[in-house]
Formats: structure tokens, C-alpha cells, sequence
């Protein structure tokens, strides 16, 4: 079997795919949110190595890939202007803007930093009061807590030169706008294990029920994801609809309450663009009233940014799970890592990049001067 | 950066406000915010994503895991340095 020795459990991942394999009768198609999970699952060649009944459906849980592209012109802007000290994390480097990516913003004079944890950015601030610091604070709700807690130490310390470009998403509402979209075809999921580490799973039982599909929150290494399937799929077979954890060791059923509490006096649900997808209702996080003040929208005014988003990029729906990545004509041909025309081809969570990184041989060949160097990655296969 | 690593406690401070402490993945040593998982001990292990520690972990998942995201090269792309990757990524470097 392709694949399955690099399984740090070889065996075990064998007894999961046999139990899978004599569960489904049918076929279903299971949705993974986490990008983490869609990374994973791609490496491992796990979607090839299930039977086919069983269609793997890659949602939109990465961060980077969902941050609007207006979002990425605010911070471009913000980046460019002199005396901030722009932070973020590395990742969101290479993800195109209109016209240009933070990476060039740097190489223009522009004062880019890759922080680890929202505190460095914190630190800095703390470091150079003679200049702002802006904080990108995207990610979903395992994220939050983490910026929540920057901001609320700011208050305390009395920083007033340090912000946050807020483009936080949340999990639940996403599952709703997927599963009431007319062409959607998932009957289950697995959810993301470490937004449940925080969130726990109070907010999923009421999806499970209005949707009638199995949630397993699943982890995101090789034999969790098999372990999520497996469930999911047994679920589907008796004809069921429950919540199930199937990440016992790192999400219990109330999630982190101490962190929750820390999101709820810093955040606020809001509507939020999804890039490529559109507005969904109470799908993100903006900073309270009281909070407004470290608001780098505010404090920048940069509020008017519109943007049109390249009308070739599919990542919309390769993020709702209506198209495969290799189904968009710019896959592996103009559109590769090194030359991304969405933040799906950049980001190491994004669909894009996981398929051109471990699927290379079913890209479309690359034409000539077309800059795909794919010689650099080893490939799994 | 969605990327939540599991690590064990190898110090604690105390006085530090937020509680913080050092925190071992697989040989890289960082400090993490421990307050989201206050009552925890040196020599356990936590998941930490950003630099916060999000939930406990038992030993043996956590080395588990560890291994796996070091055979992955995930560790690298974690804590590695961003901007070389982003040269290479970008064929300037
Ligand atoms: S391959 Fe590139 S252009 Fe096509 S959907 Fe993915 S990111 Fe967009």
C-alpha cells in the first residue's frame, strides 16, 4: 500500500483503513475544516489510500488563505507607512495583496517583523516607544486567545503605541454558510482538534442536529484523521447525527474556559469576509468598545480600502469544497509557490499549496519561463 | 502558523505576569504564556500555539507527536526562520 509505511503506526493505520473500508457500504463525502488536517491528509496520501466511497471534502480552515485581500491591502498600507513597526507571523509574508505582498513592502524600507507570539509584538512595543507597533492578528478561535491576551496587556501596561489589524474567523458560523450553500454535498465532518482545545464543543451539538450530520472532532496527525473518519463514517452508516471526540487527549468537553473568558472581554462576534468566499454572518471577532482604542483600522484609517480579488483565483471554491485545487486552469501553471495568484498556493495550511507540494504529478506540466521549480520539493509518492 | 506543538514545562515563572514559562520542543527551548493553563507543573507537557499554552497533554502523545513533527520538517517551518523561507519560497534567496 502506497504510503502507509511512513505512518508512525503503520499497523494500526492499516486496522483503521480495514475498519473503514468494511463500515461504508455507501458513499459519503466528509468535510476536514482544519487546513492543518488538509496538509496532513494530502502529505500522507491518506484521501488516496481510503476506499472510494469515502471523498474527503477540504474546507476552509486555514487562516491565511480566508484573510480578505482587503485586509492584506490594509496591512500592505499600514506596513508602508513610516515609523510603524509592522509584525506578523511568517506565513502571511508571501500572500499576494493587489499588487504587491508584505515581503516587498520590506524590500521597499518598509519595517516587517516575523514574530512567534503576538507578546514579541507586544515586547517590541514595549521596546520602542517612539513607534507603533502593529500587531496582524488573524486566526481562528485557537488563535484568539493568544491575541486577546496581547491586547489586554497593552491596557494594563499603558501602551498606547501598539495595535492589532483584527481579521479574526470563527469555526461554527462557516459550517452553517457551507452546509446552506445550494451545492454543498458534505454529510459530515470532522471538526478542527485545537479550536475545540479552546472553544470546547458546547456550539456543535445544535449544528449536528439542525444539519443531521455526524461532527467528530479529530486531531490532525496521520491516525487521528483515520480514527475521525472511521467514526464519522460508522455514524453515517447507522444513520446518526452526534458530536463526538475523537481528541480525547487534547480537547475535553468544556474547552478552556479561562481562555474563552479572555476572548469574551476582548472580542465581540462580528460579520466578516471570508477572501474568496464572501460575507458570513457572526463569523469573526472585532475588539469591544472598550478595546477600540488598540483598533489599527481605527487608528490608521484605512477603513476605505476596497479591493477586487483576481477573477482567475478559484480559492473560493476550492475552500468551499466545490472545486479541487487541480481543477483551477492557473494550478502548477501560473499559479504555483513561487508565483501565487491566491493565499491558498502560499500558505503551508493552504489546499493549493498541499496539493502542488505532494499531488506535482498531477499538475498540468509546466510551461516554459512559467517559474514553477517543483525539482525543490521532495515529493511523499 | 496554525500549527499547535506539543512541548514540556522545563521552568516556570512565577513572578512573571502573565504566568510564563519555558517550554522544550524536542530540543528548541522557547518561553510560552502559561496562564491559560495556570496550575501546571515542570515536566508536563502542554499544546502551544503562538507562544500560549492551550490545554494539557499526556507524555507519551505528546512525544508521539514531536517525533512525527520533526520527521514532517514541521518543526523547522515553526520555529525556523521565516524570512529565508520566504526568499526560497519567493527564489530570491
Ligand atoms: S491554484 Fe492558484 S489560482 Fe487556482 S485556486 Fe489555487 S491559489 Fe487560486
Amino acid at each position: 500500500m502506497k504510503y502507509i509505511d511512513e505512518f508512525n503506526d503503520p499497523e494500526l493505520a492499516r486496522r483503521l483503513l480495514d475498519e473503514i473500508r468494511a463500515t461504508a457500504t455507501r458513499p459519503w463525502a466528509l468535510m476536514e475544516v482544519c487546513g492543518g488536517q488538509t496538509h496532513s491528509i494530502i502529505r500522507h496520501g491518506i484521501d488516496q489510500l481510503l476506499p472510494e466511497q469515502v471523498e474527503l471534502i477540504h474546507g476552509p480552515g486555514c487562516p491565511v488563505c480566508v484573510t480578505p485581500l482587503e485586509v492584506i491591502d490594509k496591512a500592505l498600507e499600514i506596513a508602508s507607512r513610516p515609523g510603524v513597526i509592522f509584525c506578523s507571523f511568517g506565513d502571511m509574508l508571501r500572500v499576494p495583496g493587489t499588487d504587491r505582498d508584505l515581503f516587498r513592502v520590506k524590500g521597499e524600507g518598509g519595517d516587517v517583523r516575523v514574530v512567534y507570539s503576538p507578546l514579541d509584538a507586544l515586547e517590541l512595543a514595549r521596546r520602542n516607544p517612539d513607534r507603533e507597533v502593529v500587531f496582524f492578528a488573524i486566526g481562528f478561535e485557537t488563535t484568539a486567545p493568544a491575541n486577546a491576551m496581547a491586547v489586554h496587556q497593552a491596557r494594563r501596561l499603558g501602551l498606547s503605541n501598539f495595535s492589532l489589524l483584527v481579521s479574526h474567523v470563527r469555526v461554527p458560523p462557516a459550517v452553517e454558510a457551507i452546509m446552506t450553500a445550494p451545492e454543498c454535498r458534505v454529510q459530515g465532518f470532522l471538526a478542527a482538534g485545537h479550536v475545540c482545545s479552546v472553544m470546547g464543543m458546547a456550539e456543535y451539538p445544535e449544528l449536528a442536529e439542525r444539519f443531521r450530520v455526524p461532527m467528530v472532532v479529530t486531531g490532525f496527525e496521520p491516525l487521528d484523521i483515520l480514527e475521525g473518519i472511521r467514526r464519522a463514517v460508522r455514524q453515517l452508516e447507522r444513520g446518526e447525527h452526534r458530536v463526538e471526540n475523537a481528541y480525547p487527549r487534547a480537547v475535553r468537553e468544556e474547552g478552556n474556559p479561562a481562555a474563552v473568558r479572555m476572548i469574551e472581554e476582548v472580542f465581540e462576534v462580528t460579520d466578516r469576509s471570508w477572501r474568496g468566499i464572501g460575507r458570513i454572518p457572526a463569523s469573526g471577532w472585532r475588539l469591544t468598545d472598550a478595546f477600540r482604542a488598540y483598533d489599527a483600522e481605527h487608528r490608521f484609517d484605512v477603513g476605505g480600502i476596497r479591493t477586487e480579488e483576481p477573477a482567475e483565483c478559484r480559492a473560493g471554491e476550492v475552500l468551499q469544497g466545490l472545486i479541487k485545487p487541480t481543477e483551477c486552469a492557473a494550478f502548477g501553471t501560473t499559479c504555483t509557490p513561487r508565483t501565487p495568484l491566491g493565499a491558498t498556493m502560499v500558505s503551508s495550511e493552504g489546499a493549493c499549496a498541499a496539493y502542488y507540494l505532494y499531488r506535482r504529478m498531477n499538475a498540468p506540466a509546466p510551461q516554459a519561463g512559467g517559474g514553477a521549480q517543483q525539482e525543490e520539493v521532495a515529493p511523499v509518492a | 502558523m496554525c500549527l499547535a506543538v506539543p512541548g514540556k514545562v522545563v521552568a516556570i515563572d512565577d513572578s512573571a505576569d502573565p504566568l510564563t514559562g519555558l517550554v522544550d520542543f524536542g530540543g528548541v527551548q522557547k518561553q510560552a504564556c502559561l496562564e491559560y493553563v495556570s496550575d501546571v507543573r515542570v515536566g508536563e507537557y502542554v499544546i502551544v500555539h503562538v507562544g500560549f499554552a492551550l490545554q494539557r497533554l499526556d507524555e507519551e502523545s505528546a512525544l508521539a507527536s514531536l517525533k512525527l513533527f520533526e520527521e514532517l520538517g514541521l518543526l523547522e517551518e515553526e520555529f525556523g526562520d521565516a524570512w529565508e523561507q520566504a526568499e526560497k519560497e519567493a527564489g530570491t534567496a
